[in-house]
């Protein structure tokens, strides 16, 4: 039979200031980034970084919950390839990330509606 | 330094079945930037978890991708299977392997195709897509459906594999066995194929760590990573390991997704000679509440579900993370330096399914 390797995800609270240096401790682990996405409750910002280790399939989360209009530094310092999800997030959101590597300044999908996934004021369900 | 331009490519182009636009930069031939551009079909799929409920977006999920539909449906409901602690079970999770597997083999075969078709040996692409056809019959023969199919359920599947259908699969499955080796000494060992593939758009092992990449992308440069290790469906009990390559080429990644085909036969075997009678699902009452992110091994790569719940019906976030998506940066890395005539074949050999990266 073959090896099974499923550890369960694993969540890290942190502050928003603290993420690029626990972005960069990820990094130095060696652990790859498998996804960055936001979501939008109780009137906050939750952003999720998830961190995989391809080894053992370990899964590990950091999050960051923070105001609306809370500016968020990018992570493309250390994960270049984190402009898409950066820019998903700052498009669909509304998100506001400084300084990502290559910012299509919410041209990456081509939507008319500004910030389509951000719940407004009286949507919560 | 020669005389540098702007060659757009895509949205629409012969060989691109999807709209992706690339602006690559280039000196004479070489290509030495390319600069992507998606977005132009975006569906806002996640946004609907506003308006369907958890059990109604089960059907929203599956829509993300007319190849990979069935994979994305699990994903979906397994997730939310983890929050609610739902036991799926046995034969309904030997079924939703079997059904996963028979997906990943329609959608190399649609590859395979592709890049024959890409190189321009239309004879091959012929073949491949004569064998995916008869996948795409036994999907019809046991769920009614060709593309998309509705057999997830949040606590199982909704439709069972007889014995005489699962008779029916091994027959097609041993005959198809025998087409596949023929077609893998085409695509591995014809010269004109090689010259096409070799050496075009190395990726090493460290690149595609570096990059995200995932799925046989990932494998052909040599990094050992299959979702399905994981266990989850009935993988715990089936004995595979996941099929790699060191070379990091476009024909490694030929090599692996062919290797896989054959592996995949080898997985369907297994799952039918284990698969246990007895139910296909359970009855699952309540509302899910908490969050969880799910890996599954599509047929590109590892996909993310992330489902985050409060107690409703209607769920606060549900994303699709695609394996396209992952690739992309990947992607781009190894057009650097490329032949401008090679662009193609590089833009295929990540599989990119923009339907799913547009969800």
């Amino acid at each position: 039979m073959a090896e099974v390797i499923c550890p369960d995800n694993v969540l890290e609270e942190i502050n928003v200031d603290e993420l690029l240096a626990r972005v960069m401790a990820k990094k130095n682990a060696g652990l790859r980034l498998s996804q960055a996405c936001a979501v939008c409750v109780n009137g906050k910002y939750e952003l999720s970084y998830s961190f995989a280790n391809d080894d053992t399939y370990e899964y590990t989360t950091l999050r960051a919950v923070i105001d609306l209009d809370t500016n968020v530094p990018s992570v493309t310092a250390f994960y270049p390839f984190a402009f898409l999800y950066e820019n998903e997030m700052k498009e669909l959101f509304g998100v506001k990330i400084d300084m990502i590597n290559l910012d299509y300044h919410d041209k990456l999908y081509r939507i008319s509606a500004e910030t389509p996934f951000l719940k407004k004021e009286g949507e919560e369900k | 330094m020669g005389k540098r331009s702007v060659i757009p490519f895509g949205p629409q182009h012969p060989v691109l079945p999807e709209p992706i636009h690339l602006d690559l930069v280039i000196e004479d031939e070489k290509v030495i930037e390319a600069v992507p551009s998606i977005g132009f079909v975006h569906r806002g799929l996640e946004s609907l978890v506003q308006k369907k409920d958890f059990n109604e977006m089960t059907y929203i999920v599956e829509r993300t991708c007319g190849i990979c539909s069935f994979m994305h449906g699990m994903g979906y409901c397994e997730s939310v299977e983890h929050i609610m602690n739902v036991e799926v079970p046995e034969r309904g999770r030997f079924l939703r392997t079997i059904w996963c597997e028979m997906s990943r083999m329609h959608s190399h075969l649609l590859w395979l195709g592709l890049l024959a078709d890409g190189f321009g040996f239309e004879s091959l692409f012929y073949q491949c897509w004569r064998m995916r056809e008869k996948i795409l019959d036994l999907f019809e023969m046991t769920t009614g459906g060709r593309c998309i199919f509705s057999v997830n359920k949040i606590g199982g599947v909704l439709k069972d594999i007889d014995g005489d259908m699962m008779a029916t699969i091994l027959s097609v499955l041993d005959g198809m066995e025998k087409e596949v080796k023929d077609i893998r000494k085409v695509f591995l060992f014809d010269y004109t194929v090689e010259s096409r593939l070799k050496d075009v758009g190395v990726l090493t092992k460290q690149q595609a760590h570096d990059l995200g990449c995932a799925g046989p992308f990932a494998r052909a440069s040599g990094v050992k990573m299959d979702m399905r290790k994981r266990g989850y469906a009935a993988y715990s009990q089936i004995d595979f390991e996941p099929i790699t390559s060191d070379i990091g080429d476009s024909y490694a990644r030929c090599d692996v997704r062919i290797n896989e085909i054959l592996q995949s036969i080898d997985i369907i075997r297994q799952a039918a000679a284990k698969m246990p009678q007895g139910e296909i699902s359970v009855k699952v009452t309540g509302n899910p509440n908490g969050e969880y992110f799910m890996r599954v091994e599509q047929p590109r790569g590892e996909a993310v579900y992330y489902v985050k719940a409060n107690g409703t019906k209607f769920l606060d976030r549900m994303r699709v993370r695609t394996p396209t998506f992952a690739n992309l940066p990947g992607m781009l890395e190894t057009l650097k330096g490329a032949d401008l005539a090679d662009v193609p074949i590089l833009v295929i050999t990540i599989d990119p399914c923009i339907s799913c990266t547009e969800r």
